[in-house]
């Protein structure tokens, strides 16, 4: 009854407001195609996807697809894999975000400020195409960079493409490299924000720069830290596909340390055309993303309400 | 006011040793992070204008010995592909960002307005879509089998036109219109559209640069839909194009149509860095003008997504 009262309400707001209704309908229609029609289809995880019979006609098999995964050790390494960059990324980069963030703010000289603002944000506007162009200048084991200084130097070339363990570090690099500009300037908008009686009291107090950054500005940026990290920690599951894919490709000798969860489903997608596992792979990551996301929302929600998502 | 420059200067008097040493370090260590952050560019662009031997000899250099133009005009003289590349790109960037920017501005304005009703039910339906998404099977599916666009270059186009964030963002820059002003011109007579034609766009303008710029950006660094759904040669958009070009030994299938050249007079590993500049080139030289918007964009989109 409740609800046939709420259509008929909803009716005559579309009657009433009809132009406003038309205005959104091409984003709502836009994501129903888009984002709702391809949810359902997350059950092509559950069957053996044969592309004549269709996602729903295809046969059952139940949670074979991810036993399977779980049997060959696959889904454990890029989980392991997966967690352990984004640590890494999380950790690092934001520590350098806060470091250079502190310092530009400090700096006195406009023209100096300005310049290095912009040039630490310049990767971010290039595409991982070319920072995997950077890494082939670099590192490629014939005319690379690194390895025409190497043998300069009379030492011998150093083959980065078959060493699997270097490129921990130069995914970290880049990662680091295309990311600082951004989180950067987010964190100097929350030092801008403080208010600047506090720092003329500071002065009048005669306290140094340094007591200045260690007691005002570090501990007033904290809230914005831990919120950003939290919504950090709530997408530890997926992401930076684009830096993994251009950096490492089809290489296999690399796979063990720089697969990743996302690498895995486009490779099972599109490189052996294997529907199956890469859509229980998609899914696994999908489900576990949205309770980390709930999870995390549900802490923020009790340490600062305002912040919540939801 | 007096008094507040004499406290100034004073501390600034003050500034001891350790204060100097601090600065010190800032500058410092902010000037070697940019140099870091501009040293791979500078590789690039000196690695473009090497001779074919000196980089097979010697490998790639910051100060080559010679200087070189023929990556270039090898890429002048086979320019066929690198321009379809350069079409398809502008195209899926100008259509990509005219079409993104009209549906994302109209359902900001619609949300925006508290006078509609539903805009809680529908915000929430938008903002759904970033929490939980089917994956890449169903959408690969989706777009192969139902709407038939395999190799068809709205596969690359309709992927990133709407995006709940800078839905939001949107709504967000808009805040600080007061409902009254839709209220008077409602007044005068004009209809919801006409209210966001003469009204919302003028007063929107900043925001619809810092969305346009996000949308515009996502459009010249495409490649992934690309190498989803995008067979054909010719429709390969420019970073698509630089990837196969990389990744290949010999280019010279990638850049000539069919008729033979001699391999070895291809400058191969020049021209990989030279496409990688003129891939680039568009976007560093926008930037100093269109990093404002940027930011302010990332400012208001960091206080609340």
């Amino acid at each position: 009854m409740k609800t046939k009262q709420g259509f008929h309400a909803f009716g005559k707001e579309i009657r009433r407001n009809w132009v406003l209704f038309l205005m959104l309908l091409p984003a709502i229609v836009y994501f129903i195609i888009f984002s709702y029609v391809t949810m359902p289809g997350a059950y092509v995880a559950f069957v053996n996807y044969n592309p004549n019979k269709g996602i729903f006609g295809s046969d059952f098999v139940g949670f074979k697809n991810f036993e399977f995964l779980i049997k060959n050790g696959d889904l454990l390494r890029i989980t392991k894999n997966t967690l352990l960059y984004n640590v890494v990324f999380l950790v690092l980069s934001h520590t350098i975000q806060i470091a250079l963030a502190i310092m530009l703010s400090e700096i006195t000289r406009k023209r100096f400020k300005k310049v290095s603002q912009s040039v630490i944000l310049l990767p971010h506007f290039i595409s991982y195409v070319v920072v995997g162009v950077f890494a082939y200048n670099f590192f490629n084991f014939d005319n690379g960079f690194i390895n025409s200084i190497l043998v300069n130097f009379g030492g011998e070339r150093f083959s980065f493409y078959s060493t699997p363990w270097v490129w921990k570090f130069i995914i970290v690099f880049f990662y680091i490299w295309k990311t600082t500009g951004y989180g950067m300037i987010v964190y100097m908008a929350t030092i801008t924000g403080i208010s600047s009686e506090i720092y003329e009291a500071s002065y009048i107090d005669g306290a140094s720069r340094f007591q200045r950054i260690k007691l005002i500005t570090l501990p007033l940026m904290k809230p914005t830290f831990i919120l950003l990290m939290l919504f950090g920690l709530g997408g530890i599951l997926r992401g930076s596909f684009d830096l993994f894919y251009n950096l490492i490709g089809t290489n296999s000798i690399l796979y063990h340390s720089t697969d990743v969860i996302d690498t895995y489903v486009y490779r099972s997608l599109v490189g052996s055309f294997n529907f199956s596992s890469s859509a229980a792979v998609g899914l696994y990551q999908s489900v576990f993303g949205l309770i980390l996301v709930l999870g995390i929302n549900w802490i923020v929600r009790k340490i600062e309400p305002d912040s919540a998502l939801f | 006011m007096k008094k507040k420059q004499s406290e100034q200067s004073n501390s600034n008097i003050k500034m001891g040793k350790s204060n100097r040493t601090l600065m010190l370090i800032c500058y410092l260590c902010i000037a070697v992070f940019a140099i870091l952050c501009l040293f791979p560019f500078a590789l690039m662009i000196t690695s473009s204008f090497m001779t074919e031997r000196e980089i097979v000899a010697e490998g790639y250099k910051l100060f080559p010995k010679n200087w070189s133009l023929s990556a270039y005009r090898y890429l002048l003289d086979n320019p066929t592909k690198l321009l379809s590349s350069y079409r398809v790109t502008i195209t899926i960037t100008v259509v990509g960002t005219a079409i993104g920017l009209f549906i994302m501005s109209m359902a900001g304005y619609v949300l925006n307005r508290k006078d509609f009703k539903y805009r809680n039910f529908f915000s929430f339906f938008i903002y759904f879509t970033t929490l939980f998404s089917g994956g890449l099977v169903p959408t690969y599916i989706l777009y192969v089998r139902y709407l038939n666009l395999k190799d068809n270059i709205w596969a690359l186009i309709l992927p990133g036109l709407v995006s709940a964030w800078s839905i939001f963002l949107m709504r967000n820059f808009m805040k600080s219109i007061p409902d009254e002003l839709y209220e008077s011109a409602t007044m005068d007579g004009a209809g919801p559209f006409k209210i966001y034609i003469r009204v919302f766009m003028p007063l929107a303008l900043p925001s619809l640069a810092t969305i346009g710029l996000f949308l515009a950006l996502g459009y010249w660094n495409e490649w992934y839909n690309a190498s989803l759904y995008i067979d054909t040669a010719t429709k390969y958009p420019l970073q698509y194009f630089l990837q196969k070009m990389v990744n290949q030994t010999s280019i010279d299938s990638l850049t000539s149509l069919g008729h033979v050249i001699d391999a070895a007079s291809v400058p191969t590993q020049s021209v990989k860095m030279a496409t990688a500049v003129l891939a680039t080139g568009p976007i560093i030289l926008l930037y100093p003008f269109v990093q404002r918007f940027f930011v302010s964009g990332l400012t208001v989109g960091s206080v609340k997504g």
